[in-house]
């Protein structure tokens, strides 16, 4: 178990480690000068120099890369080439819009997806299972931007029900906040519900053949009792490791997401940044998101080890 | 021979239908897709527009034609990166001792880190946004999953008594992996390019969509989609349609790719 653990956390650090080497070096081999793509192509040879030793382009890479990395390391994500402005703080006020979406969006995927994939499972040799079937396979095949739209064409423009876009602060008023975040949340979260949806069948599939089961059956429980009581902690091992690939999904869904209800998170930030050649902001939300990826991921396994006791010996 | 099975029928004349639909857009479409004509702005779906025309007068059923030529491309050359550096990855990863395997499966584990609209984005930013670096990004993306696959696959082959008596005979690494392992890892690549493409039009649609794919004038259907919100409320069939046309394309590939899997594999038939 402990082995197991300082394993998997080296693993999540060097995986950290090469990453940000990556994007160092990916942003660093740019065809063309930071500091001259932040001023334009007019910029005097002069400016750009001043730029370049302000922000302390002209030293090494691996001073600039080591600098950088110690900034993330203390939470300064350094200051914008173009704006001037702290990265830090509009990162991590960013971060906190999404983290939102990215929520609500797993909660309905998991609603939507835990009872439909256990019926589906249950009830796979019957019309209501297929139909079912059917549903979650169309889901999966419709991008979350596009079922953003189509809700926005029903809810917002049909029916008239809910905001089309924008976003407003809990803080500031909490109905109004609840309001813009339905449609954005479900347009996440019924797309990767659906795709929940066939892991879930497919794990319950494999826990009804299980003789536990049939055990619990021949002791007089009823099919969806005995499921609920002896299946399903068995069943959300591997869905939870589907469930962490998927949430690495649902933030970068989040980024288009974002553009379809023009709300100001983090995939905004990362898109407006690309727009204005605003380099530094753009390598340190990609490195963000991969941190958020890679945490998830190294959460996952943890979570795993904690719901399979057989791993805890391995 | 073996059954067919629906999914692999639905999904065989879902891509079928799309290729043509993309080939008969070489020769003919109703209209000249990027003809713009400010006089036929807008129009509701009539006997001389079936879908009608978006906001400069084009034909949109013109437009998802040659919009599939967009998908497929993309999906075509996107799928062949990804096959062409994860299958010798994968195969490698399956043949050569311990640490060196596991060096190619971390690093492959580490580029899941970098999804393909994240690796599209960065790509844009660095090089400008184009069809070939939506491609390309798209691409390397899908490595991971293909050498995954395809180092179970070949896993399995290298402990067949085919390849131990061609060890034992002192075949070299390279022959056996060519003779032995390729061969018979093809259902695996061909199920893992059916589901890669479904990945890559929805990837293309996104970056179309955001404006880092397929530049104008070139029809795109994410790019369709994306010049349709501001009409949302006033004609909103201009999302309908190429919304429709990703959902079946993705639909098409998914349904080919579990399809074949069922075909290669029927042990996996009755969990479907």
């Amino acid at each position: 178990m402990i082995l197991r653990l300082i394993e998997r956390t080296g693993v999540f650090l060097v995986s950290l480690a090469v990453s940000s080497i990556l994007v160092f070096a990916f942003m660093a081999v740019l065809p063309g000068d930071p500091a001259r793509v932040a001023l334009g192509v007019n910029a005097s040879d002069e400016a750009v120099a001043e730029l370049r030793r302000q922000f302390g382009l002209d030293r090494p890479l691996p001073t600039q890369y080591f600098d950088w990395l110690g900034g993330l390391l203390h939470g300064d994500l350094g200051t914008s080439y173009v704006s001037k402005v702290a990265i830090g703080p509009q990162v991590f006020d960013r971060l906190q819009v999404t983290l939102w979406l990215v929520v609500a969006g797993m909660i309905i995927a998991l609603v939507v997806a835990a009872p439909a994939g256990t019926v589906m499972a249950a009830r796979h040799r019957k019309i209501s299972g297929l139909a079912l079937s059917a549903f979650s396979q169309a889901g999966v095949a419709v991008p979350a931007f596009l079922a953003g739209i189509l809700l926005i064409v029903v809810f917002a423009v049909r029916l008239g029900w809910l905001p089309a876009n924008g976003w407003t602060p809990p803080a500031q008023d909490p109905t109004m906040f609840l309001k813009q975040l339905i449609l954005p949340a479900l347009s996440l979260g019924l797309v990767q519900g659906a795709v929940l949806t066939r892991y879930v069948r497919s794990a319950v599939l494999d826990v009804l053949r299980e003789d536990y089961l049939r055990t619990a059956r021949a002791k007089g429980l009823r099919p969806f009792q005995a499921l609920w009581r002896h299946g399903l902690r068995n069943a959300a091992v591997p869905v939870v490791t589907v469930l962490g690939l998927q949430l690495a999904t649902l933030l970068i869904g989040a980024v288009v997401v974002e553009r379809v209800f023009v709300i100001p998170g983090l995939g905004s930030l990362l898109l407006d940044g690309v727009s204005n050649r605003d380099l530094l902001l753009v390598q340190d939300v990609v490195m963000v998101l991969v941190l958020a990826v890679l945490l998830v991921n190294f959460l996952v396994d943890l979570l795993y080890v904690a719901l399979d006791p057989r791993l805890r010996t391995a | 021979m073996k059954r067919l099975n629906p999914s692999l029928i639905a999904g065989g004349v879902i891509v079928t239908v799309i290729v043509l639909m993309a080939l008969v857009s070489f020769v003919w479409t109703p209209y000249d897709a990027t003809l713009v004509t400010p006089t036929s702005r807008l129009l509701k779906p009539s006997w001389e527009h079936w879908f009608g025309t978006d906001k400069f007068g084009r034909d949109v059923l013109s437009q998802i034609m040659v919009g599939s030529r967009t998908t497929l491309f993309v999906g075509v050359v996107a799928v062949g990166v990804a096959a062409v550096i994860g299958v010798p990855l994968g195969i490698l990863a399956a043949m050569v001792r311990r640490w060196p395997s596991e060096v190619i499966m971390r690093a492959n584990d580490l580029l899941l880190a970098f999804p393909a609209l994240l690796l599209a984005i960065m790509f844009g930013a660095v090089f400008g946004a184009s069809t070939l670096t939506a491609m390309v990004a798209i691409g390397i993306a899908s490595v991971p999953s293909f050498a995954r696959v395809i180092r179970s696959g070949a896993l399995q082959v290298m402990r067949t008594e085919y390849v131990l008596a061609a060890r034992a005979a002192g075949r070299q690494p390279f022959p056996i992996a060519l003779r032995h392992v390729l061969p018979n890892v093809t259902s695996l690549i061909t199920v893992q390019a059916s589901v890669s493409f479904a990945i890559a039009v929805l990837a293309e649609a996104a970056l179309s969509f955001l404006g880092y794919g397929t530049p104008p004038p070139t029809p795109s259907w994410g790019r369709m989609l994306q010049e349709s919100q501001e009409f949302l409320f006033t004609a909103p069939r201009l999302a309908i349609f190429p919304g429709i046309a990703i959902a079946i394309a993705v639909l098409g590939f998914n349904l080919l790719g579990d399809g074949l899997r069922d075909r290669f594999d029927p042990k996996l038939e009755d969990r479907r």
